[in-house]
């Protein structure tokens, strides 16, 4: 009777997909980007959050979270440089799914619940994994010259 | 001969402070705004500028045959990225010389008192939207996408009320987590939720300060400490307001 989406062979990337895609938009309207932008807004975020759900299935949460980071770091300077767009529009929607909202919330609620034992460690994954994000989101530092590099067309704003 | 180079000067640096303050009240980077004012300056023709931008005020001082040095306070943030692009784009011409210093003043103002792209009502909607992606994306149940949809758009709308009545942002997001957690722990005694906890978890993402985090963090980066130290803590209390407001609602529960 209850679909749970993530599980039904049929969807899961479809859903993922498209579920990604619209909170990632939807976070745009929610930081007033310019309306041009929301649809790249919605990709951002779509690409950053799939590469996550594949990787997460192999390795370990946090350095998926920081290779989708990194991924949506590129993106964004992509568009950026693409579309004349300061680059924190694109960045700050796209990375808004990889915000560890899931692990907090069980670290908060241990902790309300007196478990403080069971807090720790998943208030540590909290902040690694926000490390992890603040990490991909300064290499692109990095990735901005690689870019000048390979001749991506680009105004330096 | 002198006083006309005052005035340009004067002028100038009014633009460049102007479009420093709309930046950094509506949610940019420091280090943009810092370069986007000395950039400006620069294709007026004063080379030597210097800008110092923190959250709460911005220094501006040009060096050269004339000085000068001005502060402009800001005294409220928000976020509305469609300002800072704008005020991007109005740098750009001055770079290619397409603007004097007086209509580049006047279009900022304009481009400061035009209305947000989108209704707060748009908002709300998009953040019931964002609520129960979010639902799904965290493995929950499609037939929770509803409760938390509900629970997400009415929390972000208690939010902008809240805030109007009270200019403390950090209570509003205290109140608005209050009535998520409220009403998903409803939604769930009432049958019509099932997981309270992916149905929380979801709805409360919309409050999340995203923008902050992710502007605290480029900031520590670019080596302004100070701005981004002061956003990081403004991070951390909503953070803290927000679990606060549900771990309150949980512990009735």
């Amino acid at each position: 009777m209850s679909i749970i989406a993530y599980i039904d062979p049929a969807l899961p990337w479809a859903g993922q997909a498209a579920a990604s895609f619209i909170a990632s938009a939807s976070f745009g309207v929610l930081f007033q980007v310019p309306k041009r932008t929301l649809v790249r807004c919605g990709l951002s975020g779509m690409l950053g959050w799939l590469l996550y759900v594949l990787l997460a299935e192999r390795i370990d949460a946090v350095p998926a979270t920081l290779a989708a980071a990194l991924l949506v770091t590129v993106i964004a300077q992509l568009f950026a440089r693409l579309y004349r767009t300061p680059v924190i529009v694109f960045s700050v929607a796209g990375i808004i799914p990889l915000v560890p909202g899931g692990v907090a919330y069980d670290a908060m609620r241990s902790v309300v619940e007196n478990r403080y034992d069971e807090s720790l460690p998943l208030a540590a994954k909290a902040f690694m994994l926000s490390g992890a994000i603040a990490i991909g989101l300064v290499l692109s530092e990095v990735v901005n010259p690689l870019l000048s590099r390979l001749g991506v067309r680009h105004r330096r704003r | 001969m002198e006083t006309d180079e005052m005035q340009r000067l004067e002028r100038v640096t009014e633009v460049c402070l102007l479009a420093g303050k709309i930046m950094m009240q509506n949610g940019g980077e420091t280090y943009r705004v810092e370069d986007t004012m000395t950039r400006i300056a620069a294709a007026y023709g004063m080379r030597d500028s210097h800008s110092f931008v923190t959250p709460t005020g911005i220094l501006f001082a040009v060096d050269g045959a004339a000085s000068a040095t001005r502060l402009i306070r800001i005294s409220e943030r928000s976020t509305d990225l469609n300002k800072v692009t704008l005020v991007n784009d109005i740098s750009r011409r001055i770079g290619r010389g397409e603007l004097t210093p007086e209509e580049a003043r006047r279009l900022l103002q304009r481009i400061e008192g035009i209305p947000a792209a989108y209704r707060p009502s748009l908002q709300a909607a998009a953040a019931a939207l964002a609520s129960g992606c979010f639902l799904l994306m965290f493995q929950g149940r499609l037939a929770d996408f509803i409760p938390a949809m509900l629970a997400g758009g009415l929390g972000f709308a208690a939010l902008v009320l809240f805030h109007r009545l009270v200019a403390v942002k950090l209570f509003a997001e205290f109140v608005a987590s209050v009535v998520v957690g409220t009403l998903a722990v409803l939604f769930v005694q009432a049958g019509f939720g099932h997981e309270l906890d992916r149905i929380i978890i979801g709805s409360v993402m919309p409050l999340v300060p995203g923008l902050l985090l992710t502007n605290a963090v480029r900031d520590l980066i670019a080596g302004h400490l100070v701005s981004g130290l002061s956003k990081g803590a403004e991070a951390f209390l909503t953070a803290f307001a927000i679990g606060t407001g549900i771990a309150f609602v949980l512990s009735v529960y």
